[in-house]
Formats: C-alpha cells, sequence, structure tokens
C-alpha cells in the first residue's frame, strides 16, 4: 500500500489510540494539518501559544492516565515548545511532540524558520528524533509512543522534516509490540529485596511513607493506602505526590519539605524508617540533606534508578515500578502476623497526633480575603471532588496546603520546573481528559499573564474551566522571599499594572467575577460553578500575605518559619 | 567529598546521529568531567563504542554509569576501572630534532618501542602506543628537545575477559 508520510502520521497515532492532539499550523506541518483535514477521529484543539499547546497536553495526560500529543511547526513553533517541554520532563508526564522541520536537503543551511530543535530539546525530552528517511517513519512513530508510555515515563520529542511528510513508500505495517535492544525499563523488583523492606516495616517503631508522583503515574495509589492502613504508617507527600494517598485519611500528614505541614516535617525528623515511594528527594523536598531524615533507615522504591542515591543516601534501594512493587509488599504481608503492629505503633501515631493538633495551617480571616480562605471555602464547596490545576508560586502552594486529594490524577501543577502560565492551560488539557467535571485552576494575579491568552481557546471549545485569581498585585512567592530574606526590598515584585481580569475575561466571550470582601467570597465560587462556560475570578486578596510553614532554602526542614 | 578518582568507562552505543552529543551533553548538563574521549564503529554493524575517562568519587561514579545507561541509544556501559583490562593510548608527537639530538631520539624511539612515521630536517613526530606510564615518561625524554605538538587520542580500553 502506498502512502505518503502525513498518511503515515495519522494512521500510526490512530493506531496508538490517539483521539486529541494540542496544536498549532505553520508552513512546515501544512502537509500534515491538510491530511487532518481528511482524517476521522481525532479532535485537534487549536491553542493560542505553542507553550499552551505541551501544558495543555501535559494536563490531559496527567488527568485521563493517556500520553499527550502536541503537534507544532517549525522554528519559533519548535522553540515555544520547550518550556513545556521541560517542564513534562521535570515531572515525568507522557508526551509525544511532533515537530514539523524544513526539508532534510534544507537542515544546516539556517533555512526560514529553521532551528536544531533536536539539539534544543536533547537534555529536556527523554529521547528525541530527526526524522531523516521516510521509511523509519512508522518505526519511529512507534517508538515514540512506547518511549514517552513506558519505564519512568516522559516528553518525547520527533522531528519531521516537510518532505519526510510529503515522500511516498510502499507502507508496510509495522510490528503491533515495539522492542529496543537499548531500552528495557525494570518493572519487576528484586523480591530478595522486598523481604527486607516488609521485615523492615514490620519492625519499625517509628515508620514513615514518603509518596510522589511515581505513585501516582503508575497507579498504585490502591496499593499504597492498603499498605499503609494495614501497617498503619503515617503517609506524606511531595507536591507531586497529592493524590497518591487520601488526603482525608487520618493516616495523612499532607506535603512535606520547604511548605510542607508542620506535621510533616516533624515526622520526617524523627521517623526511623522512611519507605520513599517514587519520589526523587528533590531539594525543595530535603532541605539540608545531611539532617533530612537523619535518624531513619531510608528504603526507596523507584523505577529509574538515577533517582536512587542521587540525593540522599539510601540504605534498601528497589529498583521497580512502584504499584507492581507496592502489590508485592502488600502479597508478602499476607503471610506476615500484623496483630502486633497497631500497638508497637501507638506512642509513634499519638505523637503524630499531637503535632497535628498543633494546627500550623490556621489563618486568621478578618476584614480581607485571605487566600487561604478562598482555597479552602473551594475545597468545601466543591466537597474536594473538583480537578485542580496550579499556576507557581504562593496559589500553588496554597492549593497544595488546603485542598485536600482523595484521589490521584486531580492534581495538576508544575512541580519540578515550576512554570508559571502552567495552570490555565493545563486545566484546557484536563477538561478535554474530562468533560464532565469541574477543572479549577488555582492561579495568581502574575503567573495567570503568561498564558491568559488561552481563555480564546477554552471559550471556543467551550470548555468551562474556571480560574480563580488569587489577586495579590505581587509576584507573591519571590515578594514573600524579599521580606524574610531580604530586608523587605520589594525589587520588581510589585505588578501594578495588571489587567482588568473581569473585562479581560468578557473580552474573550467568558464570564468575569470579581470579590473583594470574605463575604463574597462563596457566591463568586458559586456563580462561577453554576455557569456551563469559563469563568475568570479575581479575588481581591491580602496583599503581603504569606506561605506557612516556611523552610529557608538549604535549612533543614525542622527548622520552619510558622506564623 | 571523597576522593576522586580517574575512572575508564567503555559505552556500546547504537551508532546513530547525535549519539555523542547525547553523552557530552550529559556529562556537560550535570558537571560531571570527561578527561577524555575514544570512539569509533565496532566489529558489530550499528554498534559504536566510546571508551571514556572520568574523574569522580564513587557516588559520582555511580550517577554517572546509571545516567548513561539511562540514554535510549546506550546499549551498555562496562565500568574498567576495577576489572582486568587492556588500557591502550596512541599519541603522536612533533619532537624538534636539532642535529645534536637526532641520534639521542632514535635511540630513545627504538628503546621505547615506538615509530617514526614522518622526517624533516627540523623534526621527527613518534608514533607512540602504551600505557599512561610509558607515554609520560617518553615525553619526559622529549620534552628538554623541545615537543612542538602532541595529538592524543585518549584512553582506549578492552576487559580482559571473554566480554
Amino acid at each position: 500500500m502506498n502512502l505518503n508520510g502525513s498518511q503515515i502520521f495519522w494512521k500510526i497515532l490512530k493506531e496508538e489510540g490517539v483521539d486529541t492532539v494540542f496544536g498549532y499550523p505553520g508552513g512546515a506541518v501544512i502537509d500534515l494539518y491538510d491530511e487532518l483535514a481528511r482524517t476521522k477521529g481525532i479532535e485537534h484543539i487549536l491553542v493560542r501559544h505553542e507553550q499552551g499547546a505541551v501544558h495543555a497536553a501535559d494536563g490531559y495526560a496527567r488527568v485521563s492516565g493517556k500520553t499527550g500529543v502536541c503537534l507544532v511547526t517549525s522554528g519559533p513553533g519548535a522553540t515555544n515548545t520547550v518550556t513545556g517541554i521541560a517542564s513534562a520532563y521535570c515531572d515525568s508526564v507522557p508526551l509525544v511532540v511532533f515537530t514539523g522541520q524544513v526539508p532534510t536537503t534544507l537542515i544546516g543551511n539556517d533555512a526560514f524558520q529553521e532551528v536544531d530543535i533536536v539539539g534544543i530539546t536533547r537534555p529536556c525530552t527523554k529521547h528525541n528524533y530527526l526524522v531523516g528517511d521516510i521509511n523509519d517513519f512508522a518505526r519511529i512513530l512507534k517508538e515514540a509512543f512506547y518511549l514517552a508510555s513506558s519505564g519512568r515515563p516522559g516528553p518525547v520529542l520527533v522531528d519531521i522534516p516537510k518532505n519526510v511528510m510529503q515522500a511516498t513508500v510502499n507502507f508496510k505495517t509495522p510490528p503491533k509490540k515495539t522492542t529496543m535492544r537499548s531500552y528495557n525499563p525494570t518493572y519487576e523488583p528484586n523480591v530478595k529485596q522486598l523481604k527486607k523492606v516488609v521485615k523492615a516495616l514490620v519492625e519499625a517503631k517509628r515508620p514513615l511513607i514518603f509518596a510522589g508522583g511515581g505513585v501516582v503515574l503508575s497507579k498504585g495509589s490502591d496499593e499504597l493506602t492498603r499498605l499503609a492502613r494495614r501497617l498503619s504508617i503515617p503517609v506524606t507527600t511531595s507536591l507531586m505526590g497529592l493524590g497518591s494517598f487520601p488526603g482525608t485519611d487520618p493516616l495523612s500528614l499532607g506535603m512535606l519539605g520547604m511548605h510542607g505541614t508542620y506535621r510533616a516535617n516533624m515526622s520526617t525528623a524523627a521517623c526511623d524508617v522512611m519507605l520513599g515511594v517514587g519520589v526523587r528527594f528533590d531539594d525543595r523536598v530535603t532541605g539540608k540533606t545531611d539532617t533530612f531524615a537523619s535518624q531513619a533507615k531510608i528504603i526507596h522504591i523507584d523505577i529509574d534508578p538515577t533517582s536512587i542515591r542521587k540525593n540522599v543516601p539510601v540504605w534498601l534501594p528497589v529498583v521497580g515500578d512502584c504499584a507492581i512493587t507496592l502489590k508485592k509488599l502488600n502479597e508478602l504481608l499476607d503471610a506476615e502476623d500484623l496483630s502486633g503492629v497497631a500497638e508497637r505503633r501507638r506512642a509513634w501515631l499519638d505523637q503524630v497526633e499531637e503535632w497535628r493538633k498543633a494546627n500550623r495551617l490556621a489563618y486568621d480571616q478578618k476584614d480581607v480575603i485571605k487566600p487561604q480562605y478562598v482555597v479552602q471555602r473551594l475545597y468545601e464547596l466543591t466537597k474536594g471532588e473538583a480537578i485542580i490545576t496550579t499556576e507557581v508560586g504562593q496559589n500553588q502552594m496554597w492549593a497544595a496546603q488546603y485542598y485536600l486529594f482523595d484521589r490521584p490524577n486531580r492534581f495538576v501543577t508544575s512541580g519540578g520546573l515550576g512554570c508559571m502560565g502552567f495552570g490555565l492551560p493545563a486545566a484546557i488539557g484536563a477538561q478535554m481528559a474530562a468533560p464532565g467535571e469541574l477543572v479549577v485552576d488555582i492561579a495568581g494575579d502574575s503567573s495567570i499573564q503568561m498564558n491568559s491568552q488561552e481563555l480564546a481557546t477554552a471559550v471556543q471549545y467551550n470548555l468551562p474551566v474556571k480560574v480563580v485569581i488569587l489577586n495579590n498585585g505581587y509576584l507573591g512567592m519571590v515578594r514573600q522571599w524579599q521580606e524574610l530574606f531580604y530586608d523587605r526590598r520589594y525589587s520588581e515584585t510589585r505588578m501594578s499594572h495588571a489587567p482588568d481580569f473581569v473585562k479581560l475575561a468578557e473580552a474573550y466571550g467568558a464570564m468575569g467575577l470579581r470579590a473583594d470582601k470574605p463575604e463574597q467570597v462563596d457566591e463568586t465560587l458559586e456563580k462561577a460553578m453554576a455557569h456551563n462556560g469559563p469563568v475568570i475570578m479575581d479575588f481581591r486578596v491580602e496583599a503581603e500575605e504569606s506561605v506557612y510553614p516556611m523552610v529557608p532554602a538549604g535549612a533543614p526542614i525542622t527548622e520552619m518559619l510558622l506564623v | 567529598m571523597q576522593d576522586e578518582q580517574r575512572h575508564i568507562l567503555g559505552l556500546l552505543v547504537e551508532n546513530q546521529p547525535g549519539v555523542l552529543s547525547r553523552v557530552a551533553g550529559l556529562f556537560s548538563g550535570r558537571g560531571f568531567n570527561i578527561e577524555s574521549l575514544c570512539v569509533a564503529e565496532t566489529n558489530e554493524p550499528g554498534v559504536s563504542r566510546i571508551t571514556l575517562v572520568t574523574k569522580a568519587n564513587e557516588a559520582i561514579l555511580e550517577q554517572i554509569k546509571k545516567q548513561v545507561n539511562k540514554l535510549v541509544n546506550v546499549i551498555k556501559v562496562i565500568d574498567l576501572s576495577n576489572v582486568p583490562a587492556v588500557k591502550r593510548e596512541m599519541v603522536l608527537i612533533k619532537v624538534k630534532a636539532k642535529p645534536e639530538h637526532r641520534a639521542e631520539i632514535l635511540r630513545i624511539v627504538d628503546i621505547f618501542r615506538c615509530k617514526v612515521v614522518d622526517v624533516s630536517s627540523e623534526h621527527y613526530t613518534v608514533e607512540v602506543t602504551g600505557d599512561q606510564d610509558k607515554i609520560a615518561a617518553l615525553l619526559d625524554l622529549f620534552r628538554p628537545m623541545g615537543i612542538w605538538e602532541i595529538a592524543r587520542t585518549g584512553i582506549n580500553a578492552l576487559s580482559r575477559e571473554k566480554k
């Protein structure tokens, strides 16, 4: 069967189960777009900026559990994707990003809209390809999807020269299952190691589970929850791990780290065994590494061997898929006598409860709206059932602290890269993945301006995302650092010229709402939720409110600044 | 910080465009050190071998090996530091050859079992292959006579085991 490159492209994408593509046309991909117009079963979302396409695909992937797909043109189209790709790479999100490229005959000639995107994205993709020959095209497409979603997931970029899209070849269907000689992720853990893990967890006096994004990605939440409950082990999570263990469970300590909860950070310092699962012990989690969990034997489960012993010494490493490993641990526990475990934990759980009662997330809601209050009311009014995306900074930390997630794949944030402008496009992607659900972007007045153009996308496709702007008129998190560590010199962090967000929403054809007083918070949220379309809510909040607890960068995580 | 030591790694990689820059980029991006790098095809079609020398403590070495292994185009990473291995380097040395030094240079070449591969009225180009001690000793002997240029391949190594 003779097919051209563009036909092969959409054929393989459909075989890979792709039904949604976020993209932006241009000269180098015009052939792919031409073929798309004749292809059934693919919904294309036309974004307003290529960065938005990648964040949207990211949000889509995290909520759906499928691989997110982007299609952009060469040159600036390609470079605009870099921030989104880097964010997805840090957070191990399965994406395949297709970029157009100038014809192979022009590569290297500084042609119009030519850029070496494979070179540019090499350090921030799991792998990338330049398709040099139409005969390799189908195989590369299959490999890209296989690499993105297997092992530790991540973004894969495929750069497609225009003449490859146009070339015709006698197409032979590639094998269903892709295998690669040099790529074999380890899914199955070493059982000998697991027996040691079981012994350590059962015998520990003050055990703690530290769960991360790997649990969410591997769909290991149920196994984790079972393990923690039957062994009465408290669970703290990284930012990426929120939802991997039910946030309302009595054993849940919330997030740990720089803006972690008091109880989580105190527990980390006091535990005698720490089971890290699907985490990478990032510096925002550990603070000063020498003092991190210094009384604990650390057990570390991760599918990526490079994560183990990268930042902290590990007593017992286990390389394997988090879900499979947790399941095997539960199976091994079936043969153990667990009757004495709860008793052995009593003193420890009592201590943890005492730290919980200190209630260090309390705040005082007076005349001016507190940002924490907005998030808390959003949580209560939505009964914790919304899908939450965030921008980056204070809004993100308040979302992480005050919105509890009982299920995975409900909290979508740029964790590792910390990329402002993430939340709105991610919400669009999340809404595409979950059409019937309430999707809310918790934003700041600064970060929302980084990709507010995507409001047009939300309106065009009638995606009823809700944006909660915690408007403090500052680049809030940087201002907070300046207040605490730079003698209140607010150098360039006053965001004095924001647009009128209500009018901005209306200009795009969305609904705009504003709340200036605490008593308006509920009605604003309710009105927004009742509206079947995109809404921007401008909450005028306390300008100089800070996120607490806070651990200064590089300090031990027990040295928290508290309100 | 533990003491840094030199380590020799052999990497079997898929012979594809960009694979060298993936390896080199990984080292520069993560602040790992490369002392030398030696790349060429192997007897197996489509597979190249990179031999690289790095300086690192044990913890960093572990990261280097894991990170390199994680690259999709890398088939295998062999640590040649602590196994019996043949480690050789080839160097071309352009040494100044004044009339009064010419015989001396040839005598040294003979003793070190290296070769003169090019000659002019003013210089010899000497090709030497061997371990690093031998090369260092030879360079020490030539230095007083004046070394114009040298080109080194970097260390190339194979383990003594079957595979």
